[in-house]
C-alpha cells in the first residue's frame, strides 16, 4: 500500500473520478434494488416516474390513494411472511458453513502434502487438481443427480453439502498449496527439533502464518455456495430445503408473474451484509491470493 | 494426506465425468435410458446444426470480449485499490457488492433494469435526451436491450462483467502488491510517468497473475450459465445462445441426454490446452 501524495489536485480528482466510476457501475443496481424494494406496483409500472424516487399516486385533497403507495413495506411482508425466505437464508447459511468446513478439512492436508512433495511430481499434481475445474457443471449435473439419488440424498440439504465441495476443493487446494510452499520448511523443522510432532509443528507454526490463505479460501467457498444455481435447482425439489438463489426465484416468479420488488429486496438483503463482511476481510483476502497464487 | 481429496474428486467429479463421456457416445434420452453405443454420431450431427455453430461462435465471442473488458477494468480497479485514500473501505464495499449478490437474484434484477418497456436505464437515457424522438439513440422510446441481436449480446456481456469484476480485481490487486516498492521508486526517480510505469513495469510483472484471472473468468464463463439462462434464455432466436445453455436446453429440456453431454464436452479440449498454458506460465513467475 502506498499513500498518494495529494500535492496535485488534478491527481486527486482523477483518483476519485475513477473510484466514483467503478462504485457507480458496481453499486447503482444495488441502490436501485433498495429503492425498488419499497415501491408499490403502481409506482413500479409507471414508466414516466423516476425509477430512483418514490412517486405518489396523484390524489385530490384528502382522498385516500386507490393503490398501494410508495414507500411501502408490503413487498418485505410478502417476502418474509408469504415465502420461505427465512428458511432459505438459514439453508444457505447452513450449506455454506458446512461446505466451508468440509473444504478446509479436505483441502488443507492435500495442499500441505502437495506443497511438500518435491520435484516435478508435486507441481504436476497441483496442476492436475486445478484442471478438475475445467469440467463444466453443465456436463456433470445429470450424472451427479443419479449419484445423489443413489445415495438417497435427493431433496435434502445434504445433496448440496456433499456435492459443492467438488466446486471448491480443487481451487482451494491449489491456492493453499501455493501458500504452504511460501512458508520455509526450516520453520517447521526447527519446531520439530524443539520436540513438536509434525502435526503439532504444522498446527503451531504453519497454520498461523497461513491465516490469510484460509480466509481467502473461506470467502471463495462461501461465495460459490451462495451463487450456485444449477445443482441446487436440480437436486432439491421441496421449498423447505432450497437455498436463497433457487428458492427466492421459484417462489416469487409464478408463471409469467414476477414479484419484482420482493425479488430485488431478497437480492439486496443477502448482498449487503455479505459485502460488509468481505470488505472487512479485504486486506487478508488480497494477501491470501498474493501468497497462494503468486508466490507459490 | 492427499487421499481424502483424491477420493472425493474421483467419486464426485471423475465418476460423473466418465458417465457423461459415455452418454455422449450413446443414444441415451430421458425417456429411454438404455445405453446403445453410437460412436461419434452425436458429435457429427451436432456440428452440422446451425444452432450449434451459432452457439459456438457466440461462446467464443462472449468469452473473449468479456475477458478483455474484465482484464482492462480489473487492472484499472486494482491500480486504484493499491493506493491509500480516504473512503477506500466504502469504495471497496460498493465495488464488492455484485460478487456478494447471489448471481441468479442479481440477474433477475438486471432483467428488470433491461426490460423492454420499464427499463430504468431507458428512463435515464430519455431524461438526459439521448433516447426518444429526435435524439442520438432515438426515434423509439425504448432501447429493447434484450430483444435486439447486438444489444442482447452486449447486455449479457455487461452483466457478466459486472458480476466477475470484483473477483478479477482482487486477483490482480494481489499481483500488484507483490511488486517490490524499490522497483517502482527507482522508476519514478528515473522520471517514468504513470502510464510508462503501468505498461512497462507493472503489467509485464503481473502478467502471470492476470492470466490466472483470465483462466478463472473463462472457467466461470463456460461453466456457469446463470446469466444467459436467466437474462435471455439464449434469445432472441439464438443470438445469445452459448454452449452451456444450449447443452442444458438440448439435454434437459429437450431430454436428449446424449446430445446435451456431447455439446457440453465440446470445449473441454480447448479449455484444457488454455489452462495448462496459463498454469505453467504463472508458476514460473519470480518477482520477489
Amino acid at each position: 500500500m502506498r499513500t498518494v501524495s495529494f500535492k496535485r489536485p488534478a491527481k486527486r480528482a482523477g483518483l476519485y473520478g475513477v473510484a466514483a466510476f467503478f462504485s457507480f457501475f458496481a453499486a447503482a443496481p444495488i441502490l436501485w434494488m433498495i429503492i425498488t424494494a419499497f415501491k408499490g406496483d403502481w409506482d413500479l409500472y409507471r414508466s414516466r416516474g423516476s425509477p430512483f424516487l418514490f412517486n405518489k399516486y396523484p390524489t385530490v385533497g384528502n382522498e385516500p390513494s386507490p393503490v398501494v403507495d410508495s414507500p411501502t413495506l408490503e413487498n418485505l411482508r410478502l417476502l418474509f411472511f408469504e415465502t420461505n425466505f427465512t428458511t432459505f437464508l438459514w439453508n444457505s447459511l447452513a450449506v455454506g458453513v458446512l461446505v466451508v468446513v468440509i473444504t478446509l478439512i479436505i483441502s488443507i492436508p492435500a495442499a500441505y502434502s502437495l506443497a511438500r512433495l518435491t520435484g516435478r511430481w508435486g507441481e504436476r499434481s497441483g496442476i492436475t487438481i486445478f484442471l478438475v475445474y475445467l469440467i463444466p457443471p453443465t456436463l456433470l449435473f445429470i450424472p451427479l443427480f443419479r449419484i445423489v439419488v443413489y445415495l438417497g440424498l435427493n431433496d435434502t440439504l445434504w445433496s448440496m453439502v456433499v456435492v459443492y465441495p467438488t466446486l471448491t476443493i480443487p481451487f482451494c487446494t491449489w491456492l493453499l498449496s501455493g501458500f504452504f510452499k511460501s512458508i520455509p520448511k526450516d520453520l517447521e523443522e526447527a519446531a520439530m527439533v524443539d520436540g513438536y510432532s509434525r502435526l503439532m509443528a504444522f498446527l503451531k507454526v504453519v497454520m498461523p502464518l497461513s491465516l490469510p490463505g484460509v480466509i481467502a479460501v473461506v470467502v471463495f467457498t462461501f461465495s460459490l455456495t451462495l451463487h450456485e444455481f444449477i445443482y441446487a435447482l436440480t437436486f432439491v425439489s421441496s421449498s423447505a430445503h432450497r437455498t436463497v438463489s433457487v428458492g427466492v426465484p421459484t417462489e416469487l416468479i409464478r408463471g409469467d408473474v414476477f414479484f419484482w420488488q420482493s425479488l430485488v429486496a431478497a437480492a439486496a438483503i443477502v448482498a449487503i451484509p455479505v459485502a460488509i463482511v468481505y470488505s472487512f476481510l479485504l486486506d487478508r483476502l488480497v494477501a491470501g491470493f498474493t501468497m497462494g497464487a503468486v508466490k507459490g | 494426506m492427499l487421499l481424502p481429496a483424491t477420493v472425493y474428486i474421483l467419486a464426485l467429479v471423475g465418476l460423473p465425468f466418465l458417465i457423461a463421456i459415455v452418454y455422449s457416445v450413446t443414444d441415451v434420452t430421458v425417456g429411454d435410458t438404455s445405453l446403445d453405443f453410437v460412436g461419434l454420431d452425436n458429435f457429427r450431427r451436432i456440428i452440422k446444426t446451425p444452432q450449434f455453430q451459432r452457439a459456438l461462435s457466440n461462446t467464443l465471442f462472449f468469452a473473449i470480449v468479456s475477458q478483455v473488458l474484465i482484464v482492462v477494468l480489473a487492472t484499472a480497479l486494482a491500480e486504484l485499490l493499491s493506493r491509500d485514500f480516504r473512503g477506500k473501505r466504502v469504495v471497496w464495499f460498493l465495488i464488492i457488492l455484485p460478487w456478494a449478490t447471489p448471481i441468479a437474484l442479481g440477474t433477475v434484477a438486471w432483467l428488470w433494469l433491461l426490460d423492454s418497456q420499464f427499463s430504468p436505464i431507458d428512463w435515464v437515457l430519455r431524461s438526459v435526451n439521448l433516447l426518444g424522438p429526435g435524439t442520438l439513440l432515438g426515434p423509439e422510446d425504448h432501447m429493447v436491450f434484450l430483444g435486439r441481436e447486438g444489444l442482447a449480446m452486449a447486455s449479457v456481456i455487461m452483466v457478466h462483467v459486472w458480476r466477475l469484476l470484483p473477483l478479477a480485481a482482487v486477483i490482480v490487486l494481489a499481483g500488484l502488491t507483490t511488486i517490490p516498492r524499490d522497483i517502482l521508486d527507482q522508476a519514478e526517480v528515473d522520471g517514468a510517468g504513470f502510464w510508462r510505469i503501468l505498461f512497462r513495469i507493472k503489467i509485464p510483472l503481473i502478467f502471470p497473475i492476470i492470466s490466472i484471472a483470465i483462466l478463472f473468468g473463462l472457467i466461470l464463463t463456460f461453466g456457469d450459465m446463470a446469466v444467459v439462462f436467466v437474462l435471455t434464455r439464449g434469445g432472441p432466436i439464438y443470438y445469445t445462445q452459448v454452449l452451456p445453455t444450449w447443452a442444458y436446453f438440448v439435454g434437459i429440456e429437450g431430454g436428449s441426454l446424449a446430445e446435451g453431454a456431447a455439446i457440453a464436452l465440446f470445449l473441454f479440449p480447448l479449455l484444457l490446452a488454455v489452462a495448462i498454458l496459463v498454469l505453467r506460465s504463472s508458476r514460473r513467475m519470480e518477482i520477489s
